[in-house]
């Protein structure tokens, strides 16, 4: 209405907006990507159509792709059928800083992009970098967990969280190239890479390849510390190894999916610790209970590699620390939340009763990389935080950040006497969930809405911590926080903790829709609530928030203000000097 | 119930009592069933070992392989609307593992093939199934999907 007088300045923009070619063409790494000097990638360009190889030309701030690179280049003259021509030059790298502008034609056709490249210090200011990442970590699973940790009166918490006490924080964006909203395998792939991609991809750039292993790559941080370092590596998770965020560490597939295929790209940069469940995956398929599709036996060759094989918490703890190479695999899949593993007696861990907390992985971990005295990177990942969150499981989803943060503690006391080690913390990507207040059973009635306490009719939980173990006793108080997720799907609010298992909020109907799941709807006080997600969304999504990342330690300064997720892979980087090729 | 009831119409104009012949029929189905009882599977049953590297199907397991059994669970949704065969798990699902690229089948689930079509049931109710029982991987030509345990020439039933 009002804004009628936009038309003509629409109008007028659009002739300035289309570019003067008709045809353009896709070039890998995009425009402003940021690199490091001597990083590893992949250069493809992508034409529009079918060109003349002879027509082609690829400079790069002036120069011939020839004279800056001497590896090979493969003229695609049709890729996958699409009737279209890409060039593609692999494993290609920059050695000396500062802008490049890329200009590509073959007819008239053509692109540019900009990149910036950036050598990090001379001189190395970490020896040790110690990556947290709570999987959907958002700002109400941090509330909740001091609350239910450390209790809180007259409106000051009675204690601290090990993270409240990291010395810098900023705010980190998420977005992916090809949405505003990210998933665990982009979010964590720029972190690794530092490079964006797109939802789903790991370590490449979404190019239109149709194989998903053959998409542009981007070096991954554990492979630049393998080939130019003698540090060593861990990845440690409580999802299965082969998940997105565990993946990112090392892998490259434009379909996180690819588990079979990222347990072999573990296996060719052998990261000296590995610890967390999937183990599936590492089993031939003529063992039962194998997700392979091939008669590779992973476990067998990780061992004849050299790695200690550890299979429970028992184990872990009694042989873990004195590996040299560790692998523990403690679940066929993911492993099982803090809260059924630890203090809810009911049958989630029937199967696998003696799995090791987060801290103990972390602890033995630690103790293993700690002997290289070049120092190392590792990666430890509250997956499950995520898990819970998706469905809607906010309890599970707390005690799992509980378990963070008493793992980073752990980190905490390593660089007491290690001050050399940077420790950062942060998540992959948000969660729309807020506390609003607490839900006070003695509150007269049966309708559980008029329960829910807010403002000054809120007062505070009942949680109680009387072993001092860090979590509250009982998850199923009488007052409990009152928390809730701003997207969802049909489900029936029950307004307190599952006990028997994790949430499952909506199942699918035959027409693939998903609806409210029944098994919730006679629990008394139980009301459905009509999702405002499509039908076709199983659980809570991920939201576009700010997530925070906090740190402490040599680097830790350079986290302030806003950041792109993209730049926590140079503030490692830059700690640990690897801009200058192969360290003697 | 309403078969009953259309029953006692109908009967009732042959001058007999309808509550009589049903409670007849109940009579009848009670002597029958233990006739045409069958063994039953649990979930909890499937295997006798689980760990890390690799699962043991239960003796219970291997004893009824080949046999008529059954067992109650929920309908998974099918890969397909005309799809002959579906998953059916201990406790309703959330996620579609065949839509979801980041997810996977628990162990304990079963494959059921059907004798003939059937219609979807709602996954929120639970279905009992019989079928003859087979155990040991193997690949579906037609989907490429893999299961541990199946049920052949399976029919279904809401309970």
């Amino acid at each position: 209405m009002k804004a009628s007088w936009l038309v003509p300045v629409t109008f007028a923009l659009v002739p300035v907006v289309i570019p003067a070619t008709a045809f353009a063409v896709n070039i890998y790494p995009i425009d402003r990507a940021t690199m490091l000097t001597g990083g590893k990638f992949d250069f493809k360009v992508e034409f529009d159509k079918q060109v003349d190889p002879a027509q082609v030309s690829i400079k790069i701030n002036g120069k011939s792709y020839q004279q800056v690179w001497s590896q090979k280049s493969d003229f695609i003259k049709d890729e996958d059928g699409l009737n279209a021509s890409s060039v593609v030059i692999k494993n290609v790298d920059i050695a000396t800083p500062g802008d490049y502008k890329v200009e590509v034609s073959a007819g008239d056709e053509n692109g540019t992009v900009s990149w910036s490249v950036y050598q990090t210090p001379k001189k190395r200011q970490a020896k040790n970098v110690i990556l947290f990442i709570g999987d959907g970590l958002s700002v109400a699973h941090r509330t909740a967990a001091r609350v239910m940790s450390k209790g809180i009166t007259e409106g000051k918490a009675n204690g601290r969280l090990a993270i409240d006490d990291l010395t810098n924080m900023a705010f980190i964006g998420t977005s992916s190239t090809d949405s505003i909203a990210a998933d665990s395998a982009n979010t964590m792939s720029a972190y690794m890479t530092g490079h964006k991609s797109g939802v789903n991809a790991l370590g490449v750039y979404v190019s239109r390849a149709k194989d998903s292993l053959n998409h542009p790559k981007q070096e991954t941080l554990g492979e630049l510390i393998k080939r130019t370092t003698n540090m060593s590596v861990g990845v440690v998770s409580d999802a299965e190894l082969e998940d997105a965020t565990p993946a990112a560490v090392l892998s490259h597939t434009r379909r996180r999916a690819d588990k079979a295929e990222i347990v072999s790209m573990f296996y060719d940069i052998k990261p000296d610790v590995l610890l967390g469940g999937g183990s599936a995956y590492f089993l031939p398929e003529t063992t039962l209970g194998s997700k392979r599709k091939d008669n590779q036996n992973y476990i067998e060759r990780f061992q004849k590699a050299g790695y200690l094989l550890v299979t429970n918490a028992n184990e872990l703890k009694k042989q873990g620390s004195s590996a040299d190479k560790l692998l523990g695999l403690f679940h066929t899949g993911n492993m099982d939340d803090v809260l059924d593993r630890r203090f809810l007696k009911n049958d989630v861990t029937k199967k696998f009763p003696d799995q090791p907390d987060l801290t103990e992985m972390t602890q033995t971990a630690l103790d293993v990389l700690s002997k290289n005295q070049d120092g190392f990177f590792l990666m430890v990942e509250s997956a499950l935080i995520d898990k819970a969150s998706h469905p809607l499981d906010w309890e599970r989803a707390v005690y799992n950040t509980i378990m963070l943060d008493q793992s980073v503690a752990i980190a905490k006391k390593f660089a007491e006497t290690h001050p050399d080690t940077l420790i950062i913390v942060t998540g992959d990507h948000t969660h729309g969930i807020s506390i609003i207040g607490t839900i006070d059973d003695d509150k007269p009635g049966n309708d559980m809405r008029e329960k829910v306490g807010v403002y000054e009719t809120a007062g505070y939980p009942n949680y109680q911590d009387k072993n001092g173990d860090g979590y509250p006793d009982r998850v199923d108080v009488s007052k409990r926080l009152a928390v809730f997720f701003n997207n969802f799907p049909d489900h029936y609010e029950i307004f307190r903790p599952k006990l028997d298992a994790r949430f499952v909020p909506a199942i699918q109907n035959e027409k693939g829709e998903y609806i409210a799941n029944a098994i919730y709807k006679d629990i008394p006080g139980a009301v459905l609530r009509s999702g405002n997600l499509p039908r076709k969304s199983d659980t809570g999504v991920h939201s576009v928030d700010d997530m925070i990342v906090q740190a402490s330690g040599p680097g830790a300064e350079r986290f302030h203000g806003y950041m792109d997720n993209t730049e926590l892979f140079r503030v490692i980087v830059d700690a640990l000097s690897l801009g200058h090729g192969k360290q003697e | 119930m309403t078969r009953c009831a259309v029953l006692n119409r109908r009967i009732a104009l042959g001058g007999f009592s309808g509550r009589r012949y049903c409670q007849w029929l109940l009579l009848i189905l009670l002597v029958a069933s233990p006739l045409k009882a069958q063994p039953t599977l649990t979930f909890e049953q499937f295997y006798s070992k689980v760990s890390v590297l690799g699962l043991e199907f239960s003796d219970r397991v291997k004893q009824l392989s080949g046999q008529q059994i059954e067992i109650t669970g929920f309908m998974a949704p099918p890969i397909k609307a005309e799809s002959q065969f579906f998953v059916l798990t201990k406790m309703p699902m959330a996620i579609c593992p065949f839509c979801s690229s980041d997810a996977d089948w628990p162990e304990d689930i079963l494959v059921v093939y059907l004798t003939k079509r059937q219609t979807f049931i709602q996954n929120n109710s639970m279905i009992k199934v019989t079928g003859i029982l087979e155990y040991g991987t193997w690949r579906d030509e037609n989907t490429g999907f893999v299961s541990l345990l199946r049920l052949r020439d399976a029919q279904f039933s809401e309970l």
